[in-house]
């Protein structure tokens, strides 16, 4: 799972008001290079969550994202790569995603999040 | 005649190791389903700027409409309630995100995000009550009403559905209206049992120029013209002389003509079935070689 599906997931647990971010348990990590798209990634940038892109590629070790950002910064070829770089290159393997309200854990195996909820928590 | 997957066991269930297999087994299958993604894509009416999209995609199973979404550079997030086919789309290197999800639970996406969501044959599945805990209406309601929240304004939802019946249909597409989808139902060939298929388009947002519904491929819109009523005449005519006995039959008439293969070859078009190219021998007499 990139970090571009946890940034648009969220805990849809019956009685959670805020399910974002998903708290994120390492096991393992990869790393698959992709060949970046500088459109794609203006595009993203508005849909972002940055606060949550920041502190999910640092808890899967990758620290080389700024704390504040603006849109001028797309400009930047280096700001971009640090970017296609944690949105899309680095994979959680292994793991967890943990709701922020609940801590319920989802399991994150082969790189599919199980998603799928108990009969009371729909 | 081969009964519905949807009535012989769950989704989870009736997707096992074997029948996820011959998602990567059958050349048939395979294209199938990337037909249907292409028009689904196609349906989906992305703006033409080259910019890839976010999309996703409902019940991805082994990933083969993802891969059509792929190819055209756009980047997905696919889901699924068969752990066994979403092994076969790692298998096959499916380029999407993939999340093991049950869609009749709700979406957890976070809201606005999504640029476009297309769903090859997974729609139907939501009406059905599988467990005890579940309810079709409010099943469908979830996921309407989360799939609704987390589309882009003006985004549209293309779903390849095969109801079971007219009932079904009005289900579902009630469910989306109520969610505050705009859109409709799109029938490419309505008049082939085989290749008719039903496409659900739906706009998030209020009704505007946009939301109009896109029209069928091979849809009859005008009346056929050439049935004039001396062929209509020849017809009964031959009709009535197939119950005579063999002998008696009339032999004056040589043979169809032209006009009416033509007629026979346009009418199998419509229905989508492969039919040769017209050319300067369609309906030529052969030559008497002996």
């Amino acid at each position: 799972m990139r970090l571009l599906t946890h940034n648009m997931l969220s805990s849809n647990i019956k009685g959670v008001t805020n399910g974002f971010p998903l708290g994120i348990v390492v096991e393992k990590v990869i790393e698959k290079p992709v060949e970046m798209n500088p459109d794609f990634l203006k595009n993203m940038f508005a849909k972002i969550e940055w606060k949550a892109l920041v502190d999910a590629s640092r808890s899967m070790g990758y620290a080389e994202l700024p704390d504040q950002v603006d849109s001028s910064m797309l400009d930047s070829v280096e700001f971009l790569q640090r970017f296609h770089h944690a949105l899309l290159e680095l994979h959680l393997e292994e793991g967890a995603l943990v709701c922020p309200e609940t801590g319920r854990k989802f399991p994150v195996n082969k790189g599919i999040p199980n998603m799928l909820l108990h009969e009371d928590e729909v | 005649m081969a009964s519905r997957p949807e009535v012989q066991a769950p989704p989870e269930i009736f997707y096992n190791d074997v029948e996820a297999r011959k998602y990567t087994s059958s050349s048939r299958i395979i294209e199938i389903q990337a037909k249907l993604s292409e028009r689904a894509l196609e349906l989906l009416a992305l703006p033409d700027d080259g910019v890839p999209r976010l999309l996703l995609d409902i019940g991805c199973g082994s990933g083969l409409s993802g891969e059509t979404l792929s190819e055209n550079g756009h980047t997905w997030i696919g889901l699924d309630i068969s752990p066994s086919m979403l092994d076969i789309a790692l298998e096959r290197e499916a380029e999407g995100d993939l999340l093991l999800s049950d869609m009749g639970q709700g979406l957890g996406l976070r809201p606005g995000v999504i640029d476009g969501a297309i769903s090859i044959s997974a729609v139907q599945w939501l009406c059905n009550a599988d467990k005890s805990s579940h309810e079709p209406r409010l099943r469908l309601k979830a996921f309407f009403g989360s799939l609704y929240k987390c589309l882009a304004r003006g985004a549209r939802a293309v779903f390849q559905v095969y109801p079971e019946s007219i009932a079904q249909r009005e289900l579902i597409l009630g469910s989306a209206m109520r969610a505050g989808f705009a859109g409709g139902v799109v029938v490419d060939f309505p008049h082939s049992s085989k290749s008719r298929k039903e496409y659900l388009v739906l706009t998030c947002g209020p009704p505007s120029v946009s939301t109009a519904v896109p029209k069928g491929k091979g849809e009859d819109g005008e009346s056929s013209s050439e049935d004039s009523s001396g062929d209509e005449d020849n017809q009964t005519v031959s009709i009535s002389d197939r119950h005579r006995p063999k002998k008696k039959q009339k032999l004056n008439r040589r043979g169809k003509g032209r006009e009416w293969v033509m007629r026979k070859k346009d009418q199998m078009r419509r229905k989508g079935n492969v039919v040769p190219p017209d050319t300067k021998y369609t309906a030529r007499k052969r030559k008497a070689r002996f």
